[in-house]
């Protein structure tokens, strides 16, 4: 079956990019936002069968390489201390803070555990009730309601030994900042496929409306991902700035409701300090006030100055568009997977990685 | 960390008022809040991601999903086994 199916796709695959070719008459920059994507997109090098007059950017949309060197910070403050337990997902051990990261603290003796699932977070908690358990938690849209729900649980088991240390971005702010900015070059977006299942449509129709750019939602299969691409070259040449949803079998226009109104309820949106793209208006979520016994922020008294990234690293720019991985000069030498300098070359999901892992033998034979 | 991966509603239970399913990832099982799916039932396939359901798929679907990102190599991050054991859902 599964060899019919690689043949079935292989031949869509084809075809997808016969359409691009045909249709396209200049040059587009597109960005994907999501770092799934961006995965595909190298693991498939879609980049490479396209026509040269379509260039593929990679967007902000990895929460690991967006989430500040001052929350690792503060997570490792707290990690650090005699009677916390520090929890989190297993990216986000090896992201940089400004002098550690979670692993070499714990390597140090911290108490720090991963995680798959807010709901193991909340056992933790519950199976070690002389300990506080703080959950470091980050995340998109797709991610937050799990994070939310976790604090709503907490509230109503009164488990009170458990506490979220956020980091919550949300993606038509970036989207905003991205365009606005002088130096931008995308020409039309593929939205991530899992935040708008939760969040559905409307904010990305909004953005259509409000800066003229083109955004198709795509899934995360080389089809889905082509398939995207062919409607956003479409729309490009014919001049129309619309938005459509090339991921019907998980999005719908209204999005995940429940989620919605689990998010409402336990978060408020505020301002957001990205990794690379500094502080946005409106682009995390913070606990509520109704809340803020849960939130570390608030209980534990932290006070950590923000930081900037290694200055040979140049995931800022990376992650606006403006530069890819192979423009840095640390790629694959200062900076691998293994010691990485910038959180993009962490998560396998960030761009850097992704070059790493599929880019960096053909690049040796190019050079 | 925008994954979902797809799996199948085995059995549902009421956990601590959380309600949880027991959903087969290959050959996982792995306990799951259907709590933003309230649509979804026994025998039913869902999206999940970080441990939450967040949409219906059907069967079909479900089972091309999981073998793309098997095939992709992207199942490892998302659940707590090593992707390459198992079979598709």
């Amino acid at each position: 079956m599964k060899y019919l199916d690689e043949y079935r796709d292989a031949r869509i695959v084809k075809g997808l990019l016969e359409t691009i070719r045909r249709k396209v008459t200049r040059h587009w920059v597109l960005m994907e936002i999501c770092g799934g994507q961006t995965h595909t997109i190298m693991r498939y090098g879609l980049d490479e069968l396209l026509p040269p007059q379509i260039e593929l950017v990679h967007g902000p949309g990895c929460p690991v390489c967006v989430t500040p060197a001052s929350i690792l910070d503060r997570a490792i403050d707290l990690a650090q201390r005699e009677d916390i337990t520090l929890v989190t997902y297993g990216d986000m051990l090896r992201v940089p803070g400004s002098r550690l990261d979670l692993f070499s603290a714990k390597a140090r003796g911290a108490d720090v555990r991963m995680v798959y699932s807010p709901l193991d977070a909340l056992r933790i908690a519950r199976l070690n009730p002389q300990r506080k358990v703080v959950f470091l938690a980050v995340g998109f849209e797709t991610t937050a309601p799990a994070n939310a729900m976790a604090v709503w649980q907490a509230s109503r088991e009164r488990l009170d030994n458990f506490y979220l240390l956020a980091s919550h971005v949300l993606v038509p702010p970036a989207i905003r900042a991205l365009v606005s900015s002088p130096e931008n070059r995308v020409q039309g977006f593929i939205a991530p496929g899992h935040v708008c299942t939760v969040v559905g449509c409307k904010d990305y129709e909004d953005l259509v409306q409000d800066y003229n750019v083109p955004i198709v939602v795509g899934g995360f299969e080389p089809v889905d991902l082509l398939q995207a691409i062919s409607v956003l070259v479409t729309l490009l040449e014919q001049g129309h700035p619309e938005f459509a949803n090339e991921y019907p079998r998980s999005v719908s226009y209204r999005g995940n409701v429940e989620a919605q109104r689990i998010l409402e309820e336990v978060f408020e949106v505020a301002d957001q300090s990205w990794r690379g793209l500094g502080e946005i208006p409106l682009s995390g979520f913070r606990l509520r006030e109704k809340f803020a016994a849960y939130d570390a922020d608030k209980v534990f008294a932290l006070n950590i100055q923000e930081s900037d990234a290694p200055e040979v690293c140049i995931s800022a720019e990376i992650l606006r568009g403006l530069k890819k991985p192979t423009d840095c000069s640390a790629f694959g030498v200062a900076c691998t997977p293994e010691s990485p300098l910038g959180a993009p070359m962490v998560s396998s999901e960030g761009a850097c990685s992704a070059y790493y892992q599929y880019r960096r033998h053909s690049l040796v034979t190019i050079q | 960390m925008c994954l979902a991966i797809p799996g199948k509603i085995i059995s549902i239970e009421d956990e601590n008022g959380i309600r949880l399913g027991r959903v087969q990832f290959g050959g996982i099982m792995q306990p799951v809040s259907l709590d933003f799916v309230p649509e979804a039932s026994l025998g039913d396939y869902v999206m999940v991601h970080v441990g939450f359901a967040i949409a219906k798929v059907n069967r079909e679907e479900a089972e091309r999903t999981w073998q793309a990102l098997e095939e992709m190599g992207m199942l490892a991050g998302e659940l707590p086994v090593d992707a390459k054991a198992r079979s598709q859902p």
